[in-house]
This record gives C-alpha cells, sequence and structure tokens, in this order.
C-alpha cells in the first residue's frame, strides 16, 4: 500500500512527511523529521519518554499515529527554547540538576509545560501526580518536582 | 600558639555550576544511542527464543535471506567458538565461552529471550517478515527457575559440564551450581558461645532490571577493508571494543567505539548485546546497521540482578556487642555462571567490627536471563539480610539500633572479613549525623514507622586515560573516556578548574571515541569521578609545569626560577627577574611560538579508591486496610570523601534510595509455570513513579580519601545498599509485621498482617 501524504505543523512550522499506516507519530517525528528530541522508551506508553504536544494536550506520541497529525499542531522539545532564551523550565532544571543521564528530561520537560499550561501554581502533590507518567530512573524525582515547582513560581511572577 | 585546623578552601570544588553538557539535554540536542543515523542504514532485528530450556536441532535463514530487501543474516555459525576465559567487567567477571553463548545461542537456548539469529533489512517491515520466515528446529527441554529448585540433584541440567568449583574435593557429577566461595575470620562457633542473644534469620529477594529508560542500541558500519564504527550506549566503549574484536577475530585497532550520551546504565550496559551482531551484520551487508531493543527485549534478554536466597545468623552479647556473624548466600545467575555472590559476600557484613565471621556463597545458574552488575552488586541482597537482623537484635536486646550499630561500626583499622584493614572510612560520622538528624527525631503519625539501615561499596580504580588540551586563546579541551551517566562531565571541569584557576566554562569536555585517547576501563564501581578526575588533576598539573616551561623560555630563565601562583606563572623572587606574571590565557596564546601545543595527558592505573559507607534513614506508613505501604520521610546519609558537585551527589544519593524503594516495594521478575516472564514491561513491572514518593533528603559526610588529591570516594553505588532492610525495619514498625521476602507488596503485607491479627 502507498504511503499517506500527512500534512501537519511541528512546533510552528508547516511540514509533510510519508508514513506507513502503522507508523506511530513518535517514529514520524523521529525518523521522517529528524526530531529526536522525543525518545522511545517503552512504546506502550509507560514510560512518557516520548511526551508531546498535540493541539496543546499532553500525549505520547508512541501511542498517537503518524496518520493523526494530519491538519494538527505538534509541540516538541526541540521548539520549547525560544532563541537563546531557555524556558524556564529548562533553566530550572539545569538549575537544579534535576536530570542525570537526561533520557527522560525531553518528555518531563513537555509534560511539566503541559501541566503549568493548565495550573500555573500547582502543589508539590499535583506536580508528583502530573509526572507519574513520566519515568525517571536516575533521580528519584526530588530535584525534578523542586525544579517544576522553581520554574511555576518564577513564571507566576512569584 | 593558636592552633587552626586547617580546612582546605575550595574556589570551585564544592559549588554547583550547570553542567557542560546540561543545556543539550534540556533542548533535545543530546544524542543517545539510537538518535544517529547514516545514509544507507539497514535495520537489524533479533530473533529471540520462545523457551525457557530448548536444544536448538536446526537454523535454517536460507527462505529468510530469500526474501526481497532483507540483506544479511547471522547465526552461531557466524562466530566461532571462544575457549572458556575470564575478564573483568566492572566489579563483576565474565567468561568469552558463555558471552559468545549469550549472544547468539549454540547448542542450546538456556532462557526466553535468548538470541537465536540477527537480521539487516531496509525496513523494519522486511526485518520482520526475515524473523518469521527463520525456522528453527528446537527439542523443548525441561526448565529451572527458582535458585533453590536449580540446586537440587534431580534438576534440570543447564550445562551438562559444569562443575562446582570452590569445592574439595571436586564433584564428580555436573550441577548448576557454578561456584561456592567462603570467608572466615575468627572463629564463629565460640563466638555465638558467647553471645547472649542470636538471631537467625532466612530472607527472599526477587530478581530486579536496572531499569534504565534508554534500550540498549547501536550503529555499526563496516568498511570494504574492514575497518569499523560502532556507536552505542554503553559504560565502557574500550571494554566493549575488546569484546567486540576477541568474538569476531578483529584487531582491535580496526574498531572505533564512540560512546553515544548513555541513557542510564546501573552497570546493564557493561555487557555486550547487539554490538558484535551490528559489527557482523554490516560486514556482510556493506551497509551501516543500526539496531534497538525494545522494552520487551531489555527485560527478557539483558541482565537484572540475582535474586536469592540469604540465611543469617548473628549472635550478640547483653550490651550489643556482636560476637559472631554467619551468612549463607545463594544467588541466581541466570543462564550462565557469574552471579555477584562474590561482593555479596564480601559485603555482607563489612558495616561491622567482628572478631567472627564465616559467609558462604553460591553462584547458581537457572533458566532466566544472564544477570549483568546493578548498582553494588550483590551488596543490597546480602546486606538486606544482615541489616535486618542487626534491627531485630537491637529490638530484642532494647537498644537503640543507632547506638547497635555505633557499638559495632568498622572504623578506620577494622579488618573486614575479606581481607582488608579499612582505612579512614565514614560510616560512625555517617550514623552520628543519622541520630543528629531532625528526622530521626521527629514525630511519627499513627501506622507509621521508622526504620534505619547502613551500607557499604568498595569502589575501585583502574585504567583511565585524560587529555587536557591548552587551546590558543586559554580556554580548555578536555578529553576523558569513562561515559558520563550523571554529571561526570562537570566534575571532571571543576577539578581542572581548581587546578588551573580558570572558569569553569573555559573548559568544554567530551568523552573521546576509542581512537582518540588512550584506554579506559569503563565507567563502573563507582570508579569515573574518582579516577578520570585523579587523572584529569594529574593533566592539568602537567599543563602548569609546561606552562611554567614556556615562561622560563620567553623570559630566558631558568625552569626553576619561575612559580605558580594564584592562576598566574610568575617569576621566583627578586634573583629570576621583572617579568610581568601571565595567565594560562597569555600563556595559550605563545604556545606556537614557544614549542608547540601545550597538552597534558595522563594515563594511569589510579589507585587508592576508598569505600563509602551510607546510613539511610526510613518512615512508611501502612494501610492496614489494603497493605499498601507509603514511604511518608526518607533521609539518605553518606561519606562522599569530598563532594566535588554537591548537586550531583546528593542526586546518586536520591536516585539509588528510590532505586531501592523499588526493590524493597515493588519490583520482581515474575515468571509463569512454562518459565516465561510475565512482566516484561513497565506497566507491570513497576519502577517508582513521582507520586509513589516523598522528596528525598540528604546529608553529604566528608572524610576525604586520603589517595585522592581532593579526598574523592566513589559515591554512585553505595545508595542503593541500604533502602531495603532500612524500608523492612521501618515497615515492622508500622505494621507490628517482620518481613523476611522482597518486595513487599499489597498482597503480601495484607496477608502478613492478617495472619498475625493486625489489619
Amino acid at each position: 500500500m502507498a504511503k499517506h501524504h500527512v500534512t501537519t505543523t511541528v512546533n510552528g512550522d508547516p511540514v509533510e512527511y510519508l508514513c506507513e499506516s502503522e507508523q506511530t507519530l513518535l517514529d514520524c517525528l523521529r525518523d521522517e523529521l529528524d526530531l529526536v528530541g522525543a525518545k522511545e522508551g517503552c512504546s506502550s506508553g509507560d514510560c512518557g519518554a516520548c511526551s508531546v504536544l498535540l493541539d496543546g494536550r499532553l500525549v505520547c506520541s508512541c501511542l498517537v499515529l503518524g496518520v493523526e497529525a494530519e491538519g494538527r499542531s505538534v509541540e516538541t522539545i526541540e521548539g520549547m527554547a525560544q532563541g537563546d532564551e531557555l524556558h524556564p523550565l529548562q533553566r530550572k532544571f539545569l538549575e537544579h540538576a534535576a536530570l542525570q543521564c537526561g533520557i527522560c528530561t525531553p518528555g518531563i520537560l513537555v509534560a511539566a509545560k503541559a501541566l503549568l499550561a493548565k495550573n500555573p501554581d500547582p502543589t508539590e502533590t499535583q506536580v508528583r501526580y502530573w509526572l507519574a507518567g513520566n519515568l525517571c530512573r536516575c533521580t528519584g524525582y526530588d530535584k525534578i518536582v523542586r525544579a517544576v515547582m522553581d520554574a511555576a513560581a518564577e513564571m507566576r511572577g512569584a | 600558639m593558636q592552633e587552626r585546623v586547617k580546612k582546605p578552601q575550595f574556589d570551585v570544588v564544592g559549588t554547583r555550576p550547570v553542567r557542560p553538557d546540561g543545556v543539550d539535554k534540556v533542548t533535545g540536542r543530546a544524542k543517545y544511542g539510537a538518535d544517529l543515523k547514516m545514509a544507507g542504514q539497514l535495520v537489524g532485528k533479533v530473533l529471540r527464543s520462545p523457551h525457557a530450556h530448548a536444544r536448538i536441532k536446526s537454523i535454517d535463514v536460507s527462505k529468510a535471506l530469500a526474501l526481497p530487501g532483507v540483506k544479511a543474516i547471522v547465526t552461531r555459525d557466524d562466530f566461532a567458538d571462544q575457549a572458556s576465559e575470564f575478564v573483568p567487567a566492572g566489579e563483576m567477571l565474565i567468561n568469552y565461552r558463555d558471552v559468545v553463548r549469550n549472544i547468539l545461542a549454540r547448542e542450546k537456548v538456556l532462557y526466553e529471550g535468548h538470541a537465536i539469529a540477527a537480521v539487516a533489512a531496509i525496513s523494519e517491515k522486511a526485518a520482520i517478515a526475515a524473523l518469521d520466515a527463520i525456522k528453527v528446529d528446537y527439542e523443548v527441554l525441561p526448565h529451572v527457575i527458582d535458585e533453590i529448585e536449580a540446586m537440587k540433584a534431580d534438576a534440570p541440567l543447564l550445562q551438562e559440564d559444569m562443575i562446582t568449583q570452590g569445592v574439595t574435593p571436586a564433584p564428580t557429577k555436573a550441577s548448576n551450581v557454578a561456584k561456592r566461595v567462603e570467608f572466615t575470620l575468627g572463629d564463629t562457633a565460640k563466638g555465638f558461645a558467647e553471645a547472649d542473644v542470636i538471631i537467625e534469620r532466612e530472607f527472599k529477594t526477587k530478581a530486579v532490571h536496572q531499569g534504565y529508560i534508554e534500550p540498549h542500541a547501536c550503529l555499526a558500519s563496516v568498511s570494504e577493508d574492514g575497518s569499523a564504527d560502532l556507536w552505542t550506549t554503553t559504560q565502557g566503549h574500550w571494554v566493549k571494543r575488546a569484546h567486540c574484536a576477541k568474538l569476531l577475530g578483529w584487531d582491535v585497532t580496526k574498531i572505533r567505539v564512540t560512546s553515544s550520551e548513555i541513557g542510564g546504565g546501573f552497570g546493564g550496559k557493561t555487557v555486550i548485546y547487539l554490538e558484535p551482531l551490528a559489527l557482523a551484520l554490516s560486514k556482510k551487508a556493506h551497509r551501516p546497521v543500526k539496531m534497538v531493543m525494545s522494552r520487551e527485549e531489555v527485560f527478557k534478554s539483558t541482565g537484572p540482578t540475582s535474586g536469592g536466597t540469604v540465611r543469617v545468623k548473628m549472635g550478640a552479647k547483653k550490651d550489643g556487642r556482636i560476637t559472631a556473624a554467619e551468612g549463607e548466600i545463594i544467588l541466581q545467575a541466570g543462564a550462565f555462571q557469574g552471579s555477584p555472590v562474590q561482593p555479596a559476600c564480601m559485603c555482607a557484613f563489612a558495616n561491622y567490627d567482628l572478631e567472627n565471621v564465616k559467609v558462604i556463597g553460591f553462584d547458581v545458574v537457572s533458566n532466566r536471563p544472564k544477570v549483568a552488575a546493578y548498582r553494588a552488586p550483590g551488596g543490597p541482597i546480602s546486606t538486606y539480610g544482615v541489616e535486618s537482623v542487626v534491627d531485630e537484635l537491637a529490638e530484642q536486646l532494647g537498644i537503640d539500633p543507632i547506638d547497635l550499630r555505633l557499638k559495632n561500626a568498622a572504623k578506620e583499622g577494622t579488618k573486614a572479613a575479606y581481607g582488608p584493614k579499612f582505612g579512614p572510612v565514614g560510616l560512625v560520622e555517617c550514623l552520628e549525623a543519622a541520630k543528629e538528624s531532625d528526622h530521626w527525631k521527629a514525630p511519627l503519625g499513627p501506622n507509621q514507622g521508622r526504620g534505619i539501615a547502613a551500607g557499604f561499596w568498595f569502589n575501585i580504580g583502574g585504567e583511565t586515560t585524560v587529555s587536557l588540551q591548552l587551546n590558543e586563546d586559554g580556554t580548555l579541551t578536555l578529553m576523558a573516556g569513562t561515559p558520563d551517566i550523571g554529571g561526570l562531565r562537570a566534575s571532571l571541569c571543576m577539578m581542572a578548574a581548581e587546578e588551573l584557576k580558570v572558569d569553569v566554562h573555559k573548559i568544554r569536555p567530551i568523552i573521546a571515541d576509542t581512537s582518540s585517547l588512550g584506554y579506559n576501563f569503563l565507567t563502573g564501581g563507582s570508579r569515573s569521578a574518582f579516577s578520570s578526575g585523579m587523572a584529569t588533576v594529574e593533566a592539568a598539573r602537567s599543563i602548569v609545569k609546561q606552562a611554567c616551561q614556556r615562561a622560563a623560555k620567553l623570559w630566558e630563565i631558568p625552569e626553576e626560577a619561575v612559580t605558580w601562583e594564584d592562576g598566574e606563572v610568575r617569576p621566583a623572587g627578586e634573583n629570576a627577574g621583572k617579568h610581568k606574571p601571565m595567565t594560562l590565557s597569555d600563556i595559550g596564546k605563545i604556545a606556537g611560538k614557544t614549542g608547540g601545543a601545550i597538552v597534558g595527558y595522563a594515563a594511569i592505573s589510579a589507585q587508592g579508591a576508598a569505600p563509602s559507607f551510607g546510613v539511610h534513614i526510613a518512615d512508611t506508613e501502612v494501610d492496614p486496610g489494603t497493605g499498601k505501604v507509603t514511604v511518608t520521610r526518607y533521609t539518605a546519609i553518606q561519606d562522599a570523601g569530598r563532594a566535588i558537585h554537591p548537586s550531583y551527589v546528593e542526586g546518586q544519593f536520591q536516585g539509588g534510595a528510590v532505586q531501592g524503594i523499588g526493590w524493597a516495594l515493588n519490583e520482581e521478575y515474575i515468571y509463569g509455570p512454562d518459565g516465561k516472564l510475565q512482566n516484561a514491561g513497565f506497566l507491570d513491572y513497576r519502577v517508582p513513579v513521582a507520586s509513589d514518593l516523598p522528596m528525598i533528603d540528604t546529608i553529604i559526610v566528608e572524610v576525604p580519601n586520603p589517595r585522592h588529591p581532593y579526598g574523592v570516594r566513589g559515591i554512585g553505588e553505595t545508595p542503593i545498599v541500604p533502602p531495603m532492610a532500612a524500608i523492612g525495619a521501618s515497615v515492622r514498625r508500622a505494621s507490628g509485621v517482620r518481613f523476611f521476602e522482597l518486595p513487599m507488596s499489597p498482597p503480601k503485607v495484607l496477608k502478613a498482617m492478617k495472619a498475625a491479627g493486625k489489619a
């Protein structure tokens, strides 16, 4: 069967790609668009390393088909910094040493951004439950949670 | 006379700069194992055994090879057999005869997921079609999963020629027991005779996986003249180069290995799985071959650490002095010999200064994936048993568990049961810090309990090479060869900056490939900050010496007349003449005219690694309605020697503690009666998630290691040693029930509480 032609928006740019029916959005981002910031940790939606925003909603891109991105808007880690300016979450992750190996970091940053868009003043418990879909095996989450809380405070102007 | 305690003052060491590889990791730019792409690359996939134990009667690849888009297939026939030869891999040993059988099965498949063949094809679809078309004729054999079952005389044999080592006289019959080890000190019978209280217990732990979020991945490209480039996610690219060269029969120099950014390892990425297959496929196909494991493959086919049975007997006087300790530790090796039973035995009683110790260990094969190193391999398993018994001793004797440990703690001069005398060590300091902590004094709520446990890890040094280049503008480039998993590059740059008195951000570090730098042993044994740090300091001091030589040349004075002070090269005293001091930046600019590039190079075998002791305090709350255990507060205290970058030291403490919490409460390999793994995914193999946990508090104790220029001890492994016993002790107090089996999952806890009338 011929490949599908998909027209979508990724990080604000109009893009097109060809994909097979069974290719996931994660496959398309990584293999067709060379956007490898989203990682494949499990391909079953359990680890969150492939987290992206689809029309502003947090999804595991391994659970979305490439063809489902047609006409929609995808935001990935590659679109998070604005020019030289890191997003406050990115900056706080560095300041708090909230990453060790860094493989989960893109997914966690995207997920945290989605949280703060919904809830600019989350409690520690809300941060922990929101990020429960993003596995990190290195940090024990302590510094990640602190970085998210600190970024939220800065973004609120607190 | 005024006495002053001189505490070293540092400009950079002990501060918390942003790590040099950080921006790439928060922007998605950093390239991990699966992130590299080469023109014309093929997709490599592995055919794996559906059986736990079977003889391979034949493998027919002819139909698969004839499929469109299939470019190469490798099987056992593509790898020469290897003689039995043990080589070091981290703290563990591997045997090439077994490695060649683990990467591709030969006579038999020994576990579900055992690799049988690998294919390279133009697409994922074509590769999967090829796997389906390979015909393997199996004779299915009875299997054995449990280590105690595997030790029985009538158990199915994995290796028909395995004679237990370490037993005299040698057994005449083959068994699944690969090795018996024993360590003794003093006379335990005499020690037990002196004891007022004796406690004897048996503990069971399950196999658990390292659970790195990045699956194994590599990309190999072999040219027509046999030169090979290998990109791989690894804890040791020189070690992987050696293994691949050995298995393929190629010259070492032909294989250039680049370590990608590594998405977690914890010991599990010290082993080769895909790399020799990708190289062999690429050589056959004349195209680059990329191979990436699925999560299911990671669980089924790569090394977890052992589950096991630990028997502990300890005796103590009424005053708390431990008079004798015995342990028997039986560990699963997986399908091939080589469990971490030796370090498990050596660690077992290392926390204590004891006169009478006896530890016996057994290395047992069964139809499971071959175990790999996992953070302090073996230590957490034996320590769980021993520290749980120490807690029970404290309870029976009515002594505070910290005081009991203080009374028996290992210190400088203590002779460990496994041989050496300890130098300066920080266990007493950690216990005192625990006693003084707010956590230890805080009140507890209903259904809550508090537990404490100590832990030890040896740490190692070893072969290490670092190159430090002074650039023409005075900035520096640092090349190290121990893969950086959790902030190593930051620590190395900080040590170099401290030595050279330069801004830490003026040093750009890279992890060099195997063709660009001398040999480096792998990142394991918590050796990287210690060993590469030592080499970095040596390289930096060489730069200082060369800078002085260049200034001497420029000023036309003898080298001895030049000194290095406060980051400047200066004439030494009046007689040296009046010369304007020069910074490294000035020296860098004149390097070309005074003799060429200035490069500091250190190729060392780092000696003097020192152990790190830690003490963890855990509070848990047990729900009497469900048996669910929730960790409500946690503090990890550990002797770091010297914390170069305290944030990343804390990060190691926190990460290790949480892996231990997972081991204690959730994680386990679950096998069905068919010998197949039933939970090969993150949904059913449940690692701790953010909502399971509290903040993990840390206290860094610093008892400097006298053998390192900055006092560094390895700190990465110790944090996973104490958690299981600390949580066990805490659950005991919260629920009123003492548990002897991990994980303490809700159904088990509820059942035990009901049986004890506590729920």
